[in-house]
């Protein structure tokens, strides 16, 4: 019997290795056997309450108690949405108003945010809940009217009008790019993750769903030590962590401060990274530096699952050449379409297009979002098949390498973070006193600035804009302006605000 | 003083630094904001910080910082 459940690669693993490690912070150790039981509770007292086929937002801090919300809610028939305390209240206002949940789970540490949020939902602390008898016979019933079709999580993405825009990605699409993750990569039993990412996107799917399908380990790794790097390695080596999935920034950041000659991550064999430009001088210090690991550059939407292609690094690179997205992973194509829908010439540029089981069920509550990406493959007319536009160019190289080439729209990405422009100028917006506002990436120093004009200070719309905006989307600097520049046709002068943003001190 | 006063005013301007003593412990700083005050310190001090220094001890206020700049520019 083929899967058709995410929740049978929890079962087997614990039935197999009830007492290993499946998640921990370092502090707590939770056996795959206890995530198992926890989750069972969880779905049982969820489905008791009446709760199916919705989501469940869990607010909890980065904890391996997480993995037993998540797994609970699936558990119940419902959908997790992963809320997290670093959050800005008001954008997770948004997500509650797009959502409706009727259910949040919370830990102790964030009931002070839960409480100041508004909503027609109830509050389930964890360590409430997480010993609930559970009934095999209920979560059975549930389990036979379940199809693989059916949502299991939501996960926020940046919107272009300010508004964060829900995927929804069901049990088929997951388990696709699980088993097909893991092919390509070669993770094992023996994996030790090392988690980088925060768990409300979909990159800690990288780390979850192999851990509970192989019977590996995952160490969430607490986030202070990304300051610290030496302090990072000295964690690395100490859980022998051998598989890290990071963003470049993370990397870099070990290998540009002097870490790597001085505390070498000694267990290292397999380096995921992605999202973004890898400089290649601290590429080649990792390379130097773990001889035996193996380097992969990941590239893929949220709106297809997560990762859809993968460049495994086994060749030098030209200099200034960037490194290659690859191909993509087995049971998904890649299409370059022109402007007209056409495929792209060869050896030409197009959008790139995903096709595939990866292809998730679109934005939640919102069909006219959904309906502007999420097409009918428009080199087929005969039959329903939607495909992805992802708005990143591509093109294929010389060896035949699917290569990342810029951006169709303002979109960009930031410490490994997909951000719209659009949005932080939405809230820049808001702010009263602001009359324009113009957002511009500075790529060479990795830095938002933003343009605006009216009668206030930076210092003030800084603040302002904290409760709005995730730190990572925070301007390194606000500029105000007198008048912002034109364009000819009296439109905003993006081009011009780049240049002016590269001049400009911090 | 001054001079890193200013540096990590322009990362956070709406931080009083002179008071503020647990810029790590309370997360106002960040690991971006970390490397950015490793770059901009290296660039207008000629003081290049070692991986080793680099603990939540020395980053915890602009006293402390300053501290290590000195110490470090003594050597």
């Amino acid at each position: 019997m083929y899967l058709t459940n995410i929740l049978e690669y929890l079962e087997k693993t614990a039935r197999e290795l009830p007492d290993k490690t499946a998640f921990s912070d370092g502090d707590e150790f939770k056996s795959f056997n206890v995530l198992l039981n926890e989750s069972k509770s969880i779905g049982t007292f969820l489905a008791s309450e009446g709760y199916y086929k919705e989501p469940v937002v869990i607010f909890m801090n980065k904890h391996p108690d997480c993995l037993s919300a998540f797994f609970g809610v699936i558990y119940s028939g419902c959908f997790y949405v992963a809320i997290d305390s670093e959050m800005p209240q008001k954008r997770i206002e948004l997500i509650f108003e797009k959502l409706s949940p009727g259910a949040v789970i919370y830990d102790s540490k964030n009931a002070d945010r839960v409480n100041l949020l508004s909503g027609n939902f109830h509050k389930y602390l964890f360590d409430d809940i997480r010993e609930s008898v559970s009934d095999d016979k209920l979560l059975g019933e549930i389990r036979k009217k379940q199809i693989d079709t059916d949502p299991i999580y939501i996960v926020f993405t940046s919107g272009s009008t300010g508004v964060p825009k829900g995927v929804a990605a069901c049990h088929r699409s997951v388990i696709d790019y699980t088993e097909t993750l893991c092919e390509a990569v070669g993770f094992d039993r023996e994996t030790v993750f090392g988690n980088q990412t925060p768990l409300y996107f979909d990159a800690p799917l990288k780390e979850i769903m192999p851990t509970i399908k192989l019977g590996a380990t995952t160490f969430f790794i607490p986030k202070q030590l990304f300051m610290f790097p030496i302090k990072l390695c000295d964690y690395l080596n100490k859980y022998r962590i051998n598989t890290v999935c990071w963003v470049v920034s993370a990397l870099t950041m070990i290998s540009s401060l002097g870490a790597l000659e001085k505390n070498p991550p000694v267990y290292l064999r397999l380096i995921c990274f992605g999202s973004e430009v890898f400089p290649i001088k601290q590429y080649e210090l990792w390379r130097k530096t773990c001889v035996n690991a193996r380097f992969f550059n990941l590239y893929g939407p949220t709106e297809a699952t997560g990762m859809s292609c993968y460049w495994e690094a086994c060749r030098e690179l030209e200099p200034g050449e960037p490194i290659p997205i690859g191909k993509p992973f087995r049971n998904t194509e890649i299409m370059l379409l022109d402007e007209n829908g056409r495929e792209a010439e060869p050896g030409g540029e197009g959008e790139i297009c995903i096709r595939g089981t990866c292809v998730t069920l679109g934005y939640y509550n919102d069909s006219e979002k959904t309906s502007e990406v999420f097409v009918q493959n428009p080199l087929n007319r005969a039959y329903s098949e939607l495909i992805y536009r992802t708005g990143d160019i591509g093109k294929i190289n010389k060896h035949g390498e699917l290569v990342f080439v810029s951006r169709k729209d303002s979109q960009i990405k930031h410490m490994g973070h997909r951000i719209e422009l659009g949005e932080i100028e939405s809230s820049i917006l808001t702010c009263e006193g602001v009359r324009q506002a113009c957002c511009v990436y500075d790529a060479e120093k990795k830095r938002i600035i933003s343009f605006y004009t009216g009668n206030l200070t930076p210092e003030v719309l800084t603040k302002y804009l904290r409760d709005f905006l995730p730190r990572y989307m925070l301007p390194a600097k606000c500029v105000n302006l007198e008048i912002l520049p034109l364009t000819a046709n009296g439109k905003l002068d993006r081009r011009k605000m780049s240049e002016d943003a590269r001049n400009i001190e911090v | 003083m001054d001079k890193l006063i200013e540096i990590l005013k322009e990362i956070h301007p709406d931080v009083d630094f002179e008071t503020e003593n647990a810029l790590v412990d309370d997360g106002i700083l960040d690991s971006l904001d970390i490397v950015t005050l490793i770059t901009e310190i290296n660039d207008r001090f000629d003081v290049s910080i070692p991986a080793e220094e680099i603990i939540p001890e020395n980053f915890n206020s602009a006293a402390a910082l300053y501290d290590l700049i000195t110490r470090l520019d003594e050597d």
